[in-house]
């Protein structure tokens, strides 16, 4: 397997989890990882994506010691100082500056949301595992939610090696729909390239996928409960009908053509459809699993999963759909600060 | 092939690993990996009557040469103990085990430790009741954690007469149970003698010893903010550092006492736990070394002491435990 855009160092090893839970691959040497100490940093700047959802940006430069960038799906845990630390996933990283978007809903991010641009924070990490793929692969990213963020860093380092990405992204309504205005700019900047796929929000036919002719595309694709937004209904809907070729139905434009793999992030129901369909299309799956963490790196056993016992921050967070749905918790039940089942 | 099956209070393990107390314990899957992975033992994190909660995060990190950590012991209490131990069970039945029964017990393939904690001396013997109950291999009495001093004043360990009472305490409430569980005492090494306390509990009863628990507790504070990382302030310091105090420790208790030990303490490699075991130990606690190695390094630790065993002729891991001149 070969994912050759050395600029990026994005070179998939074997494919996370599902054949063995201890694969050697996603420990990275001891000697680069043994000083897990925060490392305080200003923020650089806060963009608003909506009152309650907020982009903290922080600057590389401050993060010398680490010499390391991140992958997409990885998370950083980060320190609110005086407060908690929480680990939160990584929404963009281009080596120069990486993101968090974060939502405001208990104590902690409350606490950071009263913090301001140039305050101190402390940032551990990158930790987990990432998404992989291949250069010119023709990708479905199903987004629910707060997992427009990650999966947005995905897109734009899919994009950076030619694939073609199917953006699906679900929420409530319309103005819960996150990172639309950039995704659109991808489109702009990547769409109707010499060799690309014929552009453009109303996609190409069959076959017309670019694939490592140089160009990649991408496709939005919104769906919302309500309505206000692209189709009325579930975003595992809209991946259904692009797995199954059979666009209309309320869902436009897409690259056409198979798709290589599908990747989701958003609320565990819909990454259990989402690899459920993957599985029964035989298209290669990846979730991001999400459980309560203490440390964020293998040790103090609080995220591991039944029946497995994988650590969602170790062997995960990115972990191999068929994998998932063979957890017994996985879509079922979670455990909370003290260990307990809680079912969903 | 070098033997390494040990029998530790009369409980067989197939090779003289142990998983320590509050690393990968919360669930019974993540004891069951640990073990797939090449552990003979494993401890639960410690269990509290009811549950408790730690402390917020940052409550660990570790560097290239210690650890620390301060995560106050959170626990879902005896009712989610219940859980572990039942589930703990069906998955070794369902991994079908084979090889040797421990005698006298529960008959685990690999002996499962229910590490006991509680703020309360008198208590003490409350949650031990209940633990045996759970019918674990060994109970092991956590008298030693730092990261609760706050809340309850200085450990028990650091008193010969309060570890004793304790460990009494605990004998007392077992006595009449039908099925004989094993109690041993995990010791703090933050006292002037470690044997004196050794000594007490020996005489208060106890079957054997866990050593070390945590050393300091230490501090580590972060120059930019000039605040401690932990939110606890302090925090138990373990990994590669500690070693050297860890093995002393086990030699006094063994030396005093001469009752078994698991030593517990920066061990990394096979050859840190040979060195355990020369110093006394008849089984070596692992824990920390899973933020160095990984889980796999269970397995790993194994091949290593065979492999210093065959490199020095030893041909049965029993015949080191206290050589040391």
């Amino acid at each position: 397997m070969q994912n050759l855009n050395t600029k990026l160092d994005l070179k998939p090893k074997n494919l996370s989890a599902g054949k063995s839970f201890d694969s050697k691959q996603n420990v990275l040497p001891a000697e680069k990882k043994l000083d897990s100490r925060p490392k305080v940093l200003p923020i650089k700047k806060i963009v608003k994506e909506t009152e309650n959802i907020w982009t903290f940006v922080f600057d590389y430069s401050e993060f010398n010691h680490l010499g390391e960038r991140s992958k997409p799906g990885q998370f950083v845990m980060l320190w609110i100082p005086g407060v908690d630390e929480k680990p939160f996933s990584i929404a963009y990283d281009d080596g120069r500056e990486f993101w968090l978007t974060i939502a405001k809903v208990g104590h902690a991010t409350e606490q950071l949301f009263k913090l301001k641009a140039g305050d101190l924070v402390g940032v551990r990490g990158p930790f987990g595992t990432w998404y992989e793929f291949e250069s010119g692969e023709h990708l479905a990213l199903l987004a629910g939610g707060y997992g427009a963020a990650p999966m947005y860093n995905v897109a734009r380092a899919a994009l950076e090696v030619g694939c073609t990405v199917e953006f699906i992204v679900g929420a409530r309504s319309k103005n819960l729909l996150l990172y639309e205005g950039r995704v659109k700019e991808l489109a702009k900047k990547y769409n109707g390239r010499k060799g690309g796929t014929r552009g453009g929000a109303v996609g190409g036919g069959r076959g017309g996928v670019g694939g490592g002719l140089g160009g990649g595309a991408i496709f939005y694709h919104a769906a919302t409960d309500d309505g206000s937004a692209g189709y009325k209904g579930y975003n595992t809907e809209v991946l259904a009908k692009i797995l199954n070729g059979k666009l209309g139905g309320g869902v436009v434009g897409g690259a056409g053509g198979k798709i290589d793999r599908v990747f989701a992030c958003g609320p565990e129901i819909m990454m259990k459809k989402a690899a459920e369909m993957a599985v029964k299309k035989r298209k290669k799956c990846q979730v991001s699993l999400e459980r309560y963490m203490k440390c964020g790196f293998g040790v103090c056993g609080q995220c591991c999963m039944d029946d497995s016992g994988i650590c969602v921050c170790k062997n995960g967070p990115v972990y191999d759909g068929a994998a998932a749905l063979k957890l017994r918790e996985f879509g079922r039940y979670h455990r909370d600060g003290v260990g307990r089942r809680v079912v969903r | 092939m070098v033997k390494t099956k040990v029998k530790f209070c009369g409980v067989e393990f197939k090779n003289p690993t142990v998983l320590a107390s509050g690393v990968l314990g919360v669930t019974a899957a993540s004891l069951r990996r640990v073990v797939e992975n090449g552990a003979g033992g494993v401890t639960t994190k410690s269990i509290w009557l009811n549950p408790h909660e730690g402390h917020r995060n940052p409550t660990m990190f570790g560097t290239e040469h210690y650890f620390m950590n301060a995560v106050g012991l959170p626990d879902g209490g005896i009712e989610k103990a219940k859980e572990v131990f039942a589930e703990y069970d069906a998955l070794e039945k369902a991994a079908g085990g084979s090889g040797s029964r421990a005698a006298g017990s529960r008959g685990r393939v690999a002996p499962l430790i229910a590490s006991i904690v509680s703020g309360k001396a008198y208590e003490f013997a409350k949650i031990a009741t209940e633990a045996a109950k759970l019918r674990p291999d060994i109970i092991e009495i956590n008298i030693s954690c730092p990261n609760v001093e706050d809340e309850f004043g200085t450990p028990f360990a650091c008193s010969a007469t309060s570890a004793a009472a304790v460990v009494k305490a605990v004998k007392d409430a077992l006595k009449d149970e039908k099925f004989k569980i094993p109690v041993i005492v995990k010791l703090s090494p933050n006292v002037p003698s470690i044997a004196s306390i050794a000594s007490a509990c020996a005489e208060a009863g106890v079957d054997g010893f866990c050593a070390i628990n945590t050393v300091g507790p230490g501090m580590a504070i972060d120059l930019k903010l000039k605040r401690p990382i932990l939110t606890n302030r302090v925090g138990g310091v373990s990994g590669p550092a500690i070693k050297p105090v860890a093995v002393k420790c086990v030699n006094d208790i063994y030396r005093i006492t001469r009752l078994p030990v698991i030593g517990t303490g920066g061990v990394m490699t096979g050859e840190d736990a040979i060195e355990m075991m020369m110093a006394g130990a008849t089984l070596v606690g692992v824990g920390t070394m899973v933020y160095y190695r990984g889980v796999e390094g269970f397995g790993l630790i194994v091949d290593e002491m065979k492999e210093w065993c065959e490199k020095n002729g030893v041909k049965d891991l029993n015949e080191i435990v206290g050589c040391v001149k």
